[in-house]
């Protein structure tokens, strides 16, 4: 039912884990619903040069929280926040229907850690 | 090596060799229809007759008490709609429990549409029924008791005779959803007195497509089906011949061996229960103890999700399944799972194994081998793990 790039990002996820004193993190899901996504990102002139997630859920949430930090590394913000949940699902070769929820919680993981970093410099600069 | 242990019986069971042989000749020379009264339809019904004795002998019930079925669902439906329609004049309520099998929960939420009205009991912690909720929850209009035998996901054995005495002193029907403990758990439908069971010949290695509804003599029952004058005016429509040969060789086995199979089931269980007790950390087993199908494990990882854990599993060349809602297509996870208090969280990360009579020492070996290693991985990868080793914030 997975397509062989989702197993892979399954088997072989990247970017897992958390970075430490991150300039962003974003959290979506609930564990009620079995999902939840973590993402946090290391951001030096408005470029993601790192970024890091941690994911409670099925094999459709790994993979898309796996492909979504690939897609956004490297990218300004502005690109990251381009990034849609389909184009997260096409990258993994499509996702069966009943998953295509899990792409819509890796971009919003991805969105929520971008605002908390916005929020974050929005605070350093009124200090 | 790529590995091939299968370790989901209570999905479906492999065929055994002599059922298979059993039915071969009347999948291709023995083609009659039992309703014909030249010798080819002669023959048909010989080997009918002899599946029926077969199925009765195994339920300790008479052999004009068997109706063969389509399998389990048609024989949970036919049994609830069936004394559901033909007793509506004394009263419309209908006892259940919460964690029944969809074939059941789901025939009753159908009638509650239609004017029935349904008790769902709930279940302890092991998921069992306490009897005397059962007792309590009789009214003068209720006409239907029905109970599972043993449960699917969890495989608790329910306190069926318990039950039956209980119905039978109220004068209510009591119908019961064996289809996983036929093969494993005696059952004598007199001493229990079950006026009504279901049993599906693929639980027991027998073939998929075939059922059937045991109903005492006397028994008010509507047919589900209408057409033919088949299995006595009871159900409609020419019999699967080589289906019901191969139930009736499959029941007649599963008895013959029972106590052998299940030693060597209990003694695997107990095995794979222990063993991953006392590898990993923060695992509960769902379900009662001992008063369990010999062949069931399920068993909750916290802070992993069943699918990931299926998904890992399977790429080791290990079959299970999950009481995940990941692996069911809906939000929510198992029903069952649920009803025995557990939250979703827990619920989420549940694994079901069911051991088969060819299972072995060394497979649960490999199993005990790599699902730590599995658990260890997905845990890693989880935001629940780390937060709540370390104590955390999370809210």
């Amino acid at each position: 039912m997975y397509s062989e790039k989702v197993m892979d990002h399954f088997m072989n996820p990247r970017n897992v884990g958390e970075i430490e004193n991150p300039d962003g993190v974003g959290e979506v899901g609930n564990a009620k619903c079995g999902d939840i996504m973590r993402i946090s990102l290391k951001v030096e002139n408005d470029v993601i040069v790192d970024v890091k997630f941690k994911t409670f859920g099925c094999g459709a949430a790994i993979a898309t929280s796996s492909m979504a930090t690939e897609l956004v590394k490297g990218k300004t913000i502005d690109e990251a926040l381009t990034i849609t949940n389909k184009a997260v699902a096409d990258a993994l070769d499509g996702l069966p229907p009943v998953k295509m929820h899990c792409s819509v919680l890796a971009e919003e993981a991805i969105r929520k850690a971008i605002e908390d970093y916005k929020e974050k410099q929005k605070n350093k600069v009124g200090v | 090596m790529k590995r091939n242990i299968y370790l989901d019986h209570a999905a479906t069971t492999y065929m055994k060799k002599e059922v298979l042989e059993a039915m071969m000749p009347y999948l291709t020379q023995n083609y009659g229809n039992p309703s014909s009264v030249h010798s080819f339809g002669r023959e048909a019904r010989k080997a009918i007759d002899k599946a029926r004795e077969q199925t009765a002998k195994a339920l300790k019930a008479r052999f004009d008490e068997i109706f063969f079925t389509g399998g389990g669902t048609e024989s949970d439906n036919w049994a609830i709609k069936g004394v559901a329609l033909a007793n509506q004049n004394k009263g419309k309520h209908i006892i259940t429990s919460a964690i029944e099998h969809h074939a059941v929960l789901y025939t009753c939420e159908f009638l509650e549409k239609n004017g029935f009205e349904v008790t769902y009991l709930p279940v302890d912690s092991y998921g069992m029924v306490d009897p005397q909720d059962v007792e309590k929850a009789i009214r003068p209009d209720t006409i239907l008791v029905s109970i599972m035998f043993a449960n699917n996901e969890i495989g608790t054995i329910q306190p069926i005779k318990e039950i039956g005495a209980i119905t039978k002193e109220k004068g209510v029907y009591f119908h019961t959803d064996a289809v996983q403990a036929v093969g494993h758990v005696d059952i004598d439908v007199n001493d229990m007195n079950i006026d009504l069971l279901s049993l599906s010949a693929h639980k027991f290695y027998g073939p998929k497509g075939v059922g059937a509804l045991y109903v005492r003599k006397g028994t008010k029952i509507t047919p589900l089906l209408h057409g033919g004058a088949q299995e006595r005016n009871r159900r409609a429509g020419t019999e699967n011949i080589p289906g019901i040969i191969g139930l009736g060789k499959a029941i007649e086995l599963a008895y013959e061996n029972m106590e052998e199979n299940n030693k060597h089931l209990i003694r695997l269980r107990d095995k794979l229960i222990n063993g991953i007790m006392d590898r990993i950390d923060d695992v509960r087993l769902n379900g009662h103890p001992t008063l369990r199908l010999p062949g069931n494990v399920n068993m909750s990882f916290e802070y992993i999700e069943g699918e990931s854990l299926l998904l890992s599993l399977d790429l080791k060349g290990i079959a299970a399944s999950s009481g995940s809602a990941c692996t069911s297509g809906s939000l929510d996870p198992s029903h069952v799972l649920l009803a025995i208090g557990l939250s979703h969280e827990i619920a989420h990360g549940s694994l079901r194994m069911t051991l088969g009579d060819e299972n072995t020492d060394e497979e649960i070996d490999y199993v005990l081998e790599v699902l730590p290693q599995i658990v260890q991985r997905l845990r890693e990868m989880s935001p629940l793990f780390i937060q709540e080793k370390g104590g955390c914030q999370y809210v």
